[in-house]
């Protein structure tokens, strides 16, 4: 817009920002007093020393690291599948001429709407038959390509890709397969990112499912802060430590990607 | 098998084939005839089934969580079904009029409803003034949106717990805030009203921020000189606000709105965190338990996975019965805002 904010915008702005910041703080702050300061409510306002402390009781209390090696494992091939199937699929739907192409499509688009609640119940029977139960498979497979992810793909690819281009290679021999490989991978990358890094946070902070399959002693880290919670005597200096430093990764991940995080979402209907 | 062949191929094959000596009828052609046989139908093969192939693994994967639990937990809800012992006697729609029964059921679809509507209501209208107010000519303006995204990489099952401990009842941040300048702290977790607004803060929290900046991209796509000729005849900017911009991010405003409808009813981890009782219920009256609590409870505490899948469908139906009468509701208040 042509006008230039005045002080009100950036007032009311700067108070926005620090109510997204402010919780990271409070945690933080009460996750580095002792258990005794933290338990009397209100801390001083300044950290107290004892934040590795904490940190050390609440990684004997939960399996941590485990829990942190199996989410950055989930995360990272559910994310990475999901952006090469959803990148083949995508670009079927969007460039590829054959029979019933676009009921396909209106299916995939229809499928979005079907809540998580609606699959758990034959999930964890299926895992059950397969022996999954209680296997990080159980979280990865059923979450390997998306919906989404498909239809994010598909509704980049139609204006990234020339038909022309496709014509090219085809009339000069070249197989489906190569000219995924040379032409539509090469013009996917952008959207191929931001579907990846969507989808690893979403994996990465799901809840529902992953509690139901996987035991205490193999969790996702958000599995295992949910332990954390449950302890019948709470000490919330060592379960705000636990949830300072779970949150850790994702916050390194936005600080590196926080800029494509922000052109993803303003350039397309993505919502996790 | 004879296949029909893509046009390109066909002129190409055509050709191909007139440019090689003339060949002796019968099966047995030259060896290149032959060869180029072979090539062309590999070609009219991958440009056949290489769609197919490529749609296969979605399908695959969807048919595994989507279509086959869609059908699969419509069956097992018409069963006696444990967690343990697996299938029983097909009992009908037993369970569902046993969920129906349950007080549970009724108090936690309100529970939910309640959550849903403090949540998705003022968020969207924060979100929607915070994206008016990105939507300036901001210095560091990437600093401020990457700003207001910050509480999306905090999950939810995190955002539960640190919220917890600031809504905590006896000395919680607020209640010991209040106490100080000495009014009664507030019963965040016993009060049911308290508790949905406790929650409702949380997915506020965490949601707003995301949503301002599908807003401010729609915002962005307004024409300038609409707001240029406005301001020529008079108009103040909140005028300008709600006559132009309003109406014009209106099907973005029915976007959010359906997929907050569709997340937001399903709330699950933040309820759940929130809850300090052993039971992990939503509170020992249940007082902000939800219904994907109460498939959660049926299914793996009570072990009756034929009452969780009834309750699973019931649960579809309402978002899909929500997001029709959300989709009504945002067109009417759209066209209100003048416009179309």
């Amino acid at each position: 817009m042509t006008r230039r904010p005045g002080f009100l915008v950036y007032g009311l702005l700067a108070a926005v920002v620090l109510g997204s910041a402010a919780p990271f703080y409070w945690s933080f702050l009460l996750g580095s007093h002792t258990a005794e300061i933290a338990a009397q409510g209100v801390p001083p306002f300044r950290p107290g020393g004892h934040f590795v402390d904490n940190a050390k009781r609440a990684m004997d209390t939960i399996p941590f690291w485990k829990a942190v090696g199996n989410s950055v494992i989930v995360s990272t091939v559910t994310a990475t599948s999901t952006v090469v199937l959803g990148t083949l699929a995508g670009y079927s739907f969007a460039k590829l001429r054959f029979r019933g192409r676009n009921a396909l499509l209106a299916f995939v688009v229809a499928t979005m709407a079907v809540p998580t609640q609606l699959a758990v119940v034959p999930l964890f029977i299926l895992m059950s038959k397969l022996g999954w139960t209680g296997t990080t498979w159980s979280v990865i497979v059923p979450s390997l390509v998306t919906a989404f992810g498909v239809f994010f793909m598909r509704q980049y690819l139609v204006d990234a890709v020339p038909d022309e281009l496709i014509e090219a290679a085809r009339i000069d021999g070249c197989s489906q397969i190569r000219i995924v490989w040379h032409i539509v991978a090469p013009a996917a990358r952008p959207a191929a990112a931001i579907l990846w890094l969507f989808t690893f946070m979403a994996t990465w902070t799901d809840f529902f499912w992953p509690l139901i399959a996987l035991p205490p002693d193999n969790p996702t880290i958000q599995v295992a802060l949910n332990q954390l919670q449950s302890g019948f005597f709470k000490d919330y200096s060592l379960v705000l430590a636990g949830t300072t430093l779970a949150t850790i990764p994702l916050l390194v991940l936005f600080v590196l990607t926080g800029r494509q995080l922000v052109a993803g979402i303003m350039q397309g209907a993505v919502k996790g | 098998m004879s296949q029909p062949i893509p046009d390109g191929a066909q002129t190409r094959g055509g050709r191909d084939a007139s440019s090689l000596p003339p060949r002796a009828p019968g099966p047995r052609g030259g060896r290149a005839a032959r060869n180029l046989t072979w090539r062309q139908r590999l070609s009219h093969a991958d440009a056949r089934w290489s769609p197919y192939l490529y749609i296969s693994p979605f399908f695959l994967v969807f048919g595994l969580v989507g279509l086959f639990p869609l059908a699969y937990t419509a069956y097992v809800s018409l069963h006696d079904w444990s967690l343990l012992g697996g299938k029983g006697e097909f009992v009908g729609l037993q369970n569902y009029r046993e969920v129906w029964d349950n007080p549970y059921f009724l108090k936690q679809t309100v529970n939910t409803l309640s959550i849903f509507v403090l949540s998705s209501g003022p968020q969207i209208v924060m979100a929607v003034v915070l994206a008016a107010l990105l939507d300036n000519r901001l210095r560091g303006a990437t600093w401020w949106r990457m700003s207001i995204l910050l509480p999306y990489v905090v999950s939810p099952v995190a955002v539960a717990i640190i919220f917890g401990s600031v809504f905590g009842d006896r000395y919680g941040l607020l209640n010991q805030g209040l106490e100080a300048i000495g009014l009664d702290g507030i019963g965040w977790h016993t009060d049911r009203l308290a508790s949905h607004v406790a929650i409702a803060t949380m997915v506020n929290w965490r949601w707003t921020g995301f949503n301002a900046l599908i807003f401010l991209a729609a915002m962005q796509t307004v024409p300038r000189d609409l707001y240029e000729s406005a301001s020529l005849d008079g108009a103040g900017r909140v005028r300008q606000f709600i006559s132009i911009t309003l109406p014009m991010i209106r099907p973005t405003m029915i976007f959010v709105v359906i997929t907050s409808t569709i997340g937001g009813l399903q709330i699950f981890a933040e309820p759940r965190l929130f809850d300090e009782t052993n039971a992990r219920n939503g509170g020992a009256d249940r007082q902000f338990g939800t219904i994907t609590m109460l498939i959660y409870d049926f299914g793996w505490q009570l072990r009756d996975l034929g009452r969780a899948s009834a309750t699973a469908w019931m649960l579809f139906l309402l978002i899909l019965v929500l997001a029709v009468v959300n989709l009504m509701l945002v067109r009417r208040i759209g066209s209100l805002g003048g416009g179309r």
